[in-house]
């Protein structure tokens, strides 16, 4: 029943443009790190290894069928909620959160990261066995559970940046998946009020995390505090103009002021050096492969693939908004890495696994 | 093989119009960002440039080093050695907790200590280095070289920094320096000080603090975000600081600290033609040393609950009942209203004045000025202060400077106290009772005097009323503005005449000198040379007749003596406090005199103008070797007691020998001739001097 799975279906224009932002990356890495603490960590080589090893895992998934994925999915949730559990209870403590899991050569693992794939998995999987009829106030219900129990494991790391990546997913499947705008709206209206609970309440969140929610509203305020992190982005981001400072060269980046200028902030470094026109370059980037993907759900066989393409879309663009918008003022410092571009073998690893399942959906288009 | 996809609903695909929805929702969003990027990189671009810039460059002062401090020949007396500093640097996102326990034992510090330390910084801003240890030693410097990486928090600073002689030798006048206090930071002397720089805190170092510290330079350095130095844009070079000569000379300086050896008290040598200082010593000391680099509370603690006040300056702060050197002011306040000359009083071991028995500690019997100056009569002072008055006394002992600072340019210097029917008033709100005039009168009751006012004043009288300001550094060395600032940084009575009486100035320095010969001080007598002084053997508070050393209720020894008995060319005080008798400070005073006479002796080799004979310069050794015959002759004249001293003195020595006070008022005009070329008067003074005329 299956046809021939050819490669020559495999997109190679999105990987292409995937693959520019990777060669940015660790070019921005390379000089980001050259200067500062962080010169010995030999970031930009690792970095390429975890593209090249992203780059292998993305063509294995690319060969195994989604559907197969999606019937592993309900057992790889349970086995990430135990995770989630293990690191909470084992992890090791790195700057007062647990997060990782040790394991070896001083290689770690973040859960995390790897618990948003089979998010997308799960709930592309529930929304598409409702087969798109109207959302019920118990399907809606589900949904929230289905992706809020690993969101609150996280949360309680306490890693606030991760869990709110989840919460794309879930508002994606829930577009997606057939809710009117009656539900919409009420649920909106509920969110409002939990946050402004949540915030007034003074006990769920932390005070480092009100601050940081915060600084980014009013960074002079408190410049060596809370603010310092987002008013140097911005003043390196500001200080690049037109063309950048130059490779190696931005004031901000070598002179360590932009706090990890290679993880999170990464796009501050890279907008230092290469300008308006270097960071107008890498967010077209984006653009294109955000939109390719949409083309590919649109092209999916099933609402299940569409589904998986879609979830893909939001984490990855949530992502993009949060971490450019943090660089640039508009959005607190939440942690989140920019796909691609940022440091770290977890976030690039599972970009590269989201993008071959989304790979494996586009190659299995024309079945049936 | 069942795959989940069969139970899919194959029919349903994704809506077009949701994903072209969110095709455009990501549009916006990204214009939304790009706008973002452009307000930040095209329109505030220039603006933000400026802020990186800020960033990067910061201003690091260079420390100038201190000037040095020299004694009047020259020889280095405080001096500056590179020492290195640590501090720690904050970084963002760091926890340093972690850190500390290795940063205390790679540094030897204790480690609540250095929490301490941190905590104190804890308000102060990021960027700000926090020094932890000064003057580190090798071992922690290659700690902090090795753990670059590990500890990158660690940095240290190059320093020079301030090396005082051991053993706290003149401690007292050199002072010491550390950082500036809050406190210091608002008074208005302190107005272009910055929090945490080096200022001098007490002694020389705080009043010539200003010439001293040099101006600091700066450097511009590109920084990273943790402070860290990158590169050097500009450097200023900083400006040294004037190194001072003192007017302290060392041999003098040591002699008087061996000679006051553990006793508690002061001395000070004072050249009172000029008011040069050459030593000054306070006792217990301290180590300046130990506050050069951070002192150790424990230390801190020690000096401060001392009993003996180890950081009191004793020289100018001790505030003490002069005891009968304060008979010297009254003889003059006596002679100079025309009470004293001619009055003689018969001493039975006392007298009765207002109803009540004074003391006397001898027997003395019927005698006049002359005697009772030399044998420290009490009766004949109490006799005369009954006749002057209170008032009368109080005019004449504030014109010599008691009760007001004597504006020595040292920090802190205390008034004293002299009671008066004013001061009565205005203190207690009553009339004095004229009875406690009579203790006045022997230098008990409530006058308070510091052994430098006492020095002063004593030996201003025997420069017939030349009072002087009493100074460490000669003005000349300073600028114009500065030199002005220090006078009026010290106000006080500093130089002044005060016009006296041949026949007052005659009568006691005769009398002073006869106390090293034959009076109260006998002992302190040095052979051939005219050593002049008064002793005082001050009861204090709630003491009575105890005489154990150093006990809380024996009295204060004062001392002061001087060489030649007029017109001086070295005053000396001493104070021990609870030292007992007088004569036992006459002692160390004698000590101190002999150390500046071996030292004249010996490096005295300058040519000197004879004064008014001729312009052929006289070697004034040659003058010590053979003495002229119409001196010999003077000295056989002068009496047949001393005869055999005078010759003895001529030949050992060149100063003028000790002659009889009989014979010092018939034969002075006779006696000016040698005198002169010997201690080289200045030419101001000598006018003073009678003339040959007005005497025959």
């Amino acid at each position: 029943m299956r046809r021939f799975l050819s490669f020559r279906d495999f997109d190679w224009a999105l990987l292409l443009m995937v693959l520019i932002l990777c060669a940015i990356s660790v070019m921005e890495i390379y000089s980001a790190t050259l200067h500062t603490k962080y010169v010995g960590g030999h970031f930009n080589t690792k970095q390429l290894y975890y593209v090249l090893g992203g780059l292998l895992l993305m063509f294995i998934f690319a060969k195994v069928d989604y559907h197969k994925l999606l019937d592993w999915s309900p057992w790889a949730y349970g086995a990430c909620i135990v995770a989630l559990v293990v690191v909470r209870l084992f992890g090791q403590k790195v700057l007062g959160a647990r997060r990782w899991i040790k394991i070896g050569h001083g290689m770690q693992f973040q859960p995390s990261e790897w618990v948003k794939l089979i998010l997308i998995l799960i709930v592309a999987r529930y929304f598409a066995n409702l087969g798109g009829r109207d959302l019920t106030w118990r399907d809606i219900a589900k949904a929230f559970a289905l992706v809020g129990v690993p969101m609150l494991l996280v949360l309680a790391q306490p890693d606030m940046g991760t869990a709110l990546t989840y919460s794309p997913i879930l508002i994606a499947g829930l577009f997606l998946g057939g809710i009117n705008w009656r539900q919409s709206l009420i649920l909106v209206t509920a969110a409002l009020v939990l946050v402004v609970g949540v915030w007034s309440s003074g006990k769920i969140l932390k005070p480092y995390q009100k601050a940081r929610l915060t600084g980014f509203i009013n960074p002079d305020n408190d410049p060596r505090g809370a603010g310092y992190q987002v008013l140097q982005a911005k003043i390196a981001v500001g200080a690049g103009g037109i063309w950048g400072q130059g490779a190696e060269k931005g004031s901000q980046t070598q002179g360590a002021f932009i706090p990890i200028p290679h993880a999170d902030f990464i796009f501050a470094a890279f907008s230092e050096e290469h300008g308006f026109v270097g960071a107008i370059f890498a967010l077209l980037l984006y653009f294109f492969v955000l939109m390719r993907l949409i083309q590919n759900a649109q092209t999916a066989a099933d609402l299940s693939g569409s589904l998986i393409i879609m979830g893909v879309v939001a984490v990855l663009t949530f992502q993009i908004a949060v971490n450019v918008g943090m660089v640039i003022g508009f959005m607190p410092v939440t942690g989140i890495p920019l796909p691609l571009m940022s440091y770290g073998g977890s976030s690039v690893l599972f970009t590269f696994l989201a993008l071959g399942v989304a790979m494996n959906v586009r190659m299995r288009r024309f079945v049936n | 093989m069942a795959i989940y996809s069969d139970r899919f609903n194959r029919g349903e695909k994704l809506s077009t119009v949701k994903s072209a929805v969110a095709q455009y929702g990501i549009l916006v969003l990204m214009l939304a960002l790009a706008a973002g990027l452009w307000r930040l990189q095209i329109l505030g671009a220039s603006n933000f440039k400026e802020l990186a810039e800020e960033n990067r460059i910061r201003k690091e002062p260079i420390m100038a080093p201190r000037g040095r401090l020299f004694d009047r020949d020259g020889r280095l007396l405080v001096d500056n050695y590179p020492s290195v500093s640590c501090f720690l640097v904050r970084e963002q996102n760091n926890n340093l907790d972690d850190d500390l326990p290795l940063i205390a034992q790679g540094l030897h510090l204790d480690l609540d200590q250095l929490k301490a330390t941190l905590k104190h910084y804890r308000a102060a801003p990021g960027y700000q280095p926090i020094p932890i240890k000064q003057d580190i030693s090798a071992d922690e410097q290659a700690f902090v070289e090795a753990h670059r990486n590990e500890l990158p928090e660690l940095e240290t600073i190059d320093v020079e920094r301030r090396l005082y002689p051991r053993d706290g030798f003149a401690a007292h006048l050199i002072g010491y320096v550390g950082e500036v206090s809050d406190d210091d930071l608002n008074q208005a002397r302190y107005a272009m000080y910055e929090p945490g720089q080096i200022v001098g805190k007490a002694g020389v170092e705080a009043t010539y603090d200003q010439i001293l510290r040099g101006q600091d330079g700066s450097r511009d350095v590109e920084v990273d975000s943790h402070g860290r130095e990158v590169a050097y844009v500009r450097t200023q070079h900083a400006t040294p600081g004037q190194d001072l000569k003192l007017t302290i000379d060392i041999d003098i300086q040591r002699a008087a600290e061996l000679a006051l050896g553990e006793a508690n008290g002061a001395v000070v040598a004072m050249d009172p033609r000029n008011g040069e200082i050459l030593a000054l010593v306070s006792h217990p000391n301290y180590d300046p040393n130990a506050f050069a680099v951070r002192i150790k509370r424990d230390d801190w603690n020690k000096l401060i609950t001392d009993p003996r006040h180890p950081l009191m300056n004793k020289a100018i702060q001790d505030q003490l009942a002069p005891g009968s050197t304060f008979k010297i002011i009254m003889s003059a306040a006596g002679l100079q209203e025309g009470v004293a000359e001619d009055m003689k009083v018969n001493c039975v071991g006392g007298g009765s004045f207002y109803g009540r028995f004074f003391k006397c500690d001898k027997h003395h019997g019927v005698l006049g000025i002359s005697q009772a100056i030399p044998l420290s009569c009490d009766t004949f002072f109490y006799a005369l202060a009954q006749k002057l008055g209170i008032d009368t006394i109080a005019k004449y002992a504030t014109s010599f400077g008691l009760s007001q600072k004597t504006g020595i340019d040292l920090p802190n210097e205390m008034t004293g106290v002299m009671p008066s029917t004013k001061w009565e008033w205005k203190n207690y709100h009553q009339r004095y009772y004229p009875g406690n005039t009579i203790s006045v009168g022997i230098g008990q009751g409530e006058t308070q005097v510091t052994p430098i006012q006492l020095v002063r004043a004593l030996s201003g009288i025997a420069s017939d009323g030349h009072l002087v300001r009493p100074h460490f550094v000669n003005p000349n060395q300073l600028p114009a503005e500065f030199r002005t600032a220090v006078f009026d940084s010290f106000p006080g009575s500093g130089a002044k005449n005060v016009s006296l009486d041949e026949n007052t100035w005659m009568t006691i320095t005769d009398g002073m000198a006869a106390a090293t010969t034959s009076g109260t001080a006998a002992a302190a007598h040095i052979n051939g040379i005219d050593f002049a002084g008064k002793t005082g053997t001050a009861q204090v508070v709630g003491g009575g007749d105890t005489h154990t050393k150093g006990g809380s209720r024996t009295p204060n020894a004062w001392f002061v003596g001087m060489v030649p008995r007029r017109n001086p060319e070295i005053a000396v005080v001493v104070l021990q406090e609870h030292g007992d008798w007088g004569a036992s400070s006459a002692l160390i005073a004698q000590k101190v005199i002999i150390a500046y006479i071996n030292k004249q002796r010996k490096t005295d080799h300058n040519v000197l103008d004879q004064a008014g004979a001729g312009d052929k310069p006289v070697e004034v050794g040659a003058v010590w070797s053979s003495p002229s015959e119409e001196a010999k002759r003077e000295a056989k004249r002068g009496g047949k007691r001393d005869s055999e001293q005078a010759e003895n003195s001529f030949g050992a020595g060149h100063y003028f020998l000790n002659p009889p006070p009989a014979a010092a008022a018939k034969d002075l005009a006779a006696r000016q001739a040698p005198l002169l070329p010997l201690f080289a008067v200045p030419l101001r003074w000598r006018e003073s001097l009678p003339n040959k005329d007005s005497l025959e």
